[in-house]
């Protein structure tokens, strides 16, 4: 198996009046790369990659994969792995049968019963459940089936894979276990990847490139790095990363934070009012007889405690001055920022 | 399951309602069918056979297992039709569709009838197109099957748009990103999961088909030996004092809907049985 790239070009697609659930979408992944679509629900991702897979058809735009434009490809034709958000497994096949289906169900080169029998076995000791072959969909975990859909869409050997919430209804500690798992088998396999999901650290842990999406529009593609240090806008610095927001005035290339909660804080931003994000460990507390803020709770997590503080302003999460006590609980005291993006208001 | 202490109700309310539920179904269900089935063997044997031996009769068994031959798969296609498209797919009128699917169950069936005879009888909108080629369709054959057609409609559909609506829509796409076809995906994935219900909803089917007395009452004319089912010899038998073999009648048919119910049954326990051995 190998990667082919995928070309998306002013992508659109509407469904009924309002809002379109795609507004020029381009976006160009490269053989081999594994992308995350991120954004709130509604934001269209599921809609794109439904229009990638076949399964919706865009009203505008195109989409080429492997170089081969798509328009009037059906979905049985394209070969390309689907991971469903509800994994939907056959459910009244076995393991074995649902991860043979594609295979069985080929008219041309159908691979003889050994062949087919052989692969199925080999994919599943690729997703590590080699012992649930005669099981049925509804003997199994969740994690499982999750496993079992992905040996599935493997089976034909698709040049691109897409994977819809993937880990949408397993709980924490099998998510990250799960997605860590499914960066390596990628890697392994060598396989272009578009995952959609609405939580950040899945995509930023998995993804080698993140699209985030916002109302049928892509806000910003980038690396996961690129993404947290310089987001394009406010919606991807607040969607991003936990981050405590606040109203502030830049006057000659110092911010002025509103009601003066802050100390000024010199930045490189435009003139006049500005929405500041400042994230937690760049927001510094320390103990302050006279300071506007009441430390409320305290979260210790081994270097840098996290705590949270509440002013006139609303509620802030802080870490504790390195160069001073900590504060107690219900003690008054001050914050700094350190740094902030700042986005115009 | 047996519910908690505080979910449980106190024992002689437990027992009143069961009784009651019992006496209700014996008063209601169960002695009506008894006695069709003692009154047909009060005088032997000899006069049930008899009965079934008239040639009137023969025709009528074997027109209604007929008119049910034909209109039960017809109904079963139309009905896996009705329902794939309504569970499945969004289209504009599709409530419409639903209301119609229903339309059988609420007119009465002598309407039901009468629209054929209106529409294909001798001075109907069509009578004199279809008289002028020679095709009967009223008081024959194809108005008893277009007339059973019509009432039986919603069984099939009624029984798995539920179902079909439920499972929803992910198994087909994945079917069909994995390569299959319209009809593998079908055959290979649909099928098999509304099999049960499909087989439930066919059998009722069955069951109305082979007892439809009003709409097929209107159309069929009541040529004797040509046109009259079962329910409709049964009501001229009756109707000419032949009690004897009016109830033999009655009872062969009570017989045929008791199989279909058992049949039902039997394939719900198996199919009840399937999920929690598999």
């Amino acid at each position: 198996m190998s990667g082919t790239g995928v070309e998306i070009r002013d992508v659109a697609r509407r469904f009924g009046p309002g809002a379109a659930a795609l507004d020029g979408v381009s976006l160009s992944v490269r053989p081999g790369e594994f992308v995350a679509l991120l954004g709130p629900s509604g934001s269209g991702k599921t809609t794109l990659l439904r229009i990638l897979g076949g399964l919706d058809h865009a009203d505008a735009g195109s989409v080429a994969i492997g170089g081969r434009d798509m328009a009037g490809v059906p979905a049985r034709e394209r070969g390309i792995g689907f991971v469903f958000q509800s994994y939907a497994l056959f459910r009244h096949m076995d393991v074995f049968s649902n991860v043979a289906f594609g295979l069985r169900v080929r008219r041309r080169n159908r691979p003889p019963a050994a062949e087919i029998a052989e692969r199925v076995r080999r994919l599943l000791s690729l997703v590590q459940i080699p012992e649930m072959e005669r099981r049925y969909p509804d003997q199994l975990s969740g994690g499982q089936r999750q496993r079992v859909a992905l040996a599935r869409a493997l089976a034909i050997e698709p040049s691109l894979l897409l994977l819809d919430e993937p880990f949408g209804a397993l709980d924490a500690q099998v998510r990250k276990d799960l997605r860590l798992w499914l960066r390596g088998l990628q890697e392994e396999v060598g396989i272009t990847t578009i995952l959609v999901t609405h939580d950040q650290d899945e995509a930023m842990e998995v993804a080698d490139r993140v699209a985030v999406m916002r109302a049928g529009r892509i806000a910003q593609f980038g690396t996961p790095d690129a993404l947290l240090e310089n987001p394009a806008d406010a919606f991807v610095a607040g969607f991003l990363g936990e981050a405590n927001r606040l109203l502030c005035t830049v006057r000659a290339g110092v911010a002025h934070f509103e009601g003066d909660a802050l100390p000024p804080l010199p930045v490189q931003a435009p003139e006049g009012r500005a929405l500041a994000f400042i994230r937690p460990h760049e927001l510094l507390a320390r103990a302050a007889p006279d300071g506007p803020f009441t430390l409320r709770a305290l979260r210790p997590a081994g270097p840098g405690t996290r705590l949270v503080v509440t002013g006139p302003r609303g509620s802030f999460d802080a870490v504790a001055a390195p160069d001073a006590p900590l504060p107690r609980r219900g003690e008054p005291c001050a914050l700094e920022a350190q740094a902030a993006r700042i986005f115009p208001a | 399951m047996t519910p908690g202490p505080a979910a449980r109700d106190p024992a002689p309310l437990r027992w009143g309602v069961a009784i009651l539920a019992f006496l209700l179904l014996t008063v209601f269900l169960a002695l009506p069918l008894a006695a069709v089935f003692t009154e047909a063997l009060r005088r032997g044997w000899g006069t049930v056979l008899d009965a079934y031996a008239d040639p009137d009769a023969m025709a009528a068994i074997r027109l209604t297992l007929l008119v049910a031959a034909i209109s039960v798969p017809v109904n079963t296609i139309g009905g896996i039709a009705a329902a794939w498209c309504v569970a499945k797919y969004d289209f504009p009128g599709k409530r419409l569709l639903t209301a119609l699917i229903e339309l059988p169950f609420s007119v009465s069936p002598v309407i039901s009838g009468m629209v054929f005879v209106l529409l294909f009888g001798a001075q109907g909108w069509f009578g004199p197109w279809l008289q002028s080629r020679d095709i009967q369709i009223v008081f024959a054959l194809p108005g008893l099957v277009l007339a059973t057609v019509f009432v039986t409609f919603p069984f099939v559909a009624r029984t798995l748009i539920p179902l079909m609506q439920e499972q929803g829509r992910a198994e087909e796409e994945a079917a069909a990103t994995l390569g299959a076809g319209g009809w593998q995906t079908f055959r290979l994935v649909t099928l098999p999961n509304i099999k049960w219900a499909l087989l439930s909803g066919v059998l009722l089917c069955n069951a109305r088909a082979m007892g439809e007395f009003g709409a097929v009452s209107v159309v069929s004319g009541h040529i004797r030996g040509e046109t009259n089912t079962m329910p409709l010899h049964i009501e001229i038998l009756y109707n000419e004092y032949q009690f004897a073999a009016a109830f033999a009648v009655a009872a062969l048919l009570a017989l045929l809907a008791l199989v279909t119910l058992v049949a039902k049954t039997v394939l719900e326990r198996l199919s009840g049985r399937r999920e929690m051995v598999h």
